[in-house]
């Protein structure tokens, strides 16, 4: 178990607090791709970060806007390292984040079923049907597996006939 | 660094591949589909090729005969069916051989462990494509047997062992065979029987070897930085 001294446990809430710069109603925190604050000498602090996809461009954003606000709290040296693993999911966006994301019209990534991902019983795990964020309806179909971001899937409410994305399962 | 160039020029190219969909592809969720693919081979180039040196310098700098990617994945887009038969074959590889990366602890298993997950949707999105257009209209499905047929020269290139990636490549490869196998039959479509490789091209594109279409292709890629050093945006 990690022990955080107070002034790191200040600065990760700081850096928590920065949004998404693609999903600005999600902060990092709530997304889940803090991993770790450390205060290395006086003024002196490294964040890391997990990308949610490899190749996701949002990261650099992410980047920078967290060593402005550190900077902007007295910091004088701050660095933003990328950590791969372990491997970010969609699992590691806490409970407000999903409800942030629904209310924002997206649908949020169901939660993986254990059970199911460890008996490798396909290389995309099926679940519950997916929500429509409009109406609420749980009778929606597949558009396409990829919609305006790596993130995200483009689906039709067969209700209300909305077209909704859909943060996929990863 | 044998390995990490060869796997990293794997996702380059074919991710520079796929880009040259953007404008082409026949309806709009395709063009964003083959696009978002593209962000993540890209994503991937980019720490395999820092592992082997300065990504730029590398993807930018480099002549033809200095890259290690297979030849399947610098095959030209051809029509749709074409680029959707060189996705079914490379991405059920390239799903397989992440797994296995990923179960181990060698310098790839991170970035495995991260990039299997996004593999697994381009394998799904190539198998429905596969699905759709071989057991779909006389014209989709002699399309997509053509390309199954005009590529399958180039896929035995994938499961020659390279220095540095431990996996069991036998394993790989008869697995890769079945899954295949069970697509392209669900699709009413024919396995093809001739020999993975050809005697005159392929099967050397990790030895520097490549097709008549790469270097055309090399020259567009890296026109741009040629041209104006260190541009950026």
């Amino acid at each position: 178990m990690v022990t955080w001294t107070p002034l790191e446990e200040e600065l990760r809430s700081l850096a928590g607090s920065v949004p998404d710069p693609e999903l600005p109603v999600l902060t990092l925190e709530e997304l889940g791709v803090l991993r770790g604050v450390e205060v290395l000498a006086p003024g002196h602090v490294t964040v890391r970060l997990t990308p949610t996809y490899t190749g996701c461009p949002a990261i650099e954003t992410m980047s920078t806007d967290i060593e402005r606000v550190l900077y902007d709290h007295g910091m004088t040296e701050v660095s933003v390292v990328t950590v791969l693993s372990p491997a970010w999911s969609t699992d590691d966006i806490s409970a407000e984040g999903r409800r942030k994301l629904a209310e924002f019209g997206i649908a949020p990534p169901r939660p993986h079923d254990a059970a199911t991902a460890s008996a490798g019983a396909g290389p995309v795990p099926v679940a519950l049907s997916v929500r429509c964020p409009h109406c609420g309806s749980t009778d929606t179909e597949l558009l396409s597996r990829f919609s305006s971001t790596a993130c995200k899937a483009l689906r039709r409410c067969v209700a209300c006939r909305e077209p909704f994305d859909h943060f996929k399962e990863l | 660094m044998t390995a990490a160039l060869a796997l990293g020029d794997d996702a380059l190219v074919l991710s520079h591949r796929l880009g040259e969909w953007a404008g082409h592809a026949p309806v709009l969720e395709e063009e964003v589909a083959l696009a978002n693919i593209a962000l993540d081979l890209l994503g991937q180039a980019r720490i395999l090729l820092s592992l082997a040196g300065d990504e730029d310098e590398l993807a930018y700098l480099r002549e033809e005969r200095a890259f290690r990617n297979v030849q399947l994945v610098e095959q030209p887009n051809g029509d749709f069916a074409h680029t959707i038969a060189r996705q079914l074959y490379f991405s059920v590889h390239q799903h397989g051989l992440y797994e296995q990366l990923a179960a181990g602890n060698g310098e790839f298993a991170g970035l495995a462990a991260k990039a299997v997950k996004e593999v697994a949707y381009h394998r799904d999105h190539a198998e429905q494509w596969t699905l759709r257009l071989g057991d779909g209209t006389a014209e989709s499905h002699a399309r997509m047997q053509h390309g199954v047929d005009a590529l399958w020269r180039y896929t035995g290139e994938l499961f020659q062992p390279v220095e540095g990636v431990d996996v069991d490549w036998q394993a790989l490869h008869s697995r890769w065979l079945d899954s295949l196998t069970t697509v392209l039959e669900r699709a009413t479509l024919t396995v093809p029987t001739g020999p993975q490789t050809g005697a005159w091209t392929a099967g050397a594109g990790r030895q520097g070897i490549h097709t008549e279409p790469f270097g055309r292709m090399v020259a567009e890629m890296q026109h741009l930085h040629r041209s104006h050093p260190g541009a950026s945006w």
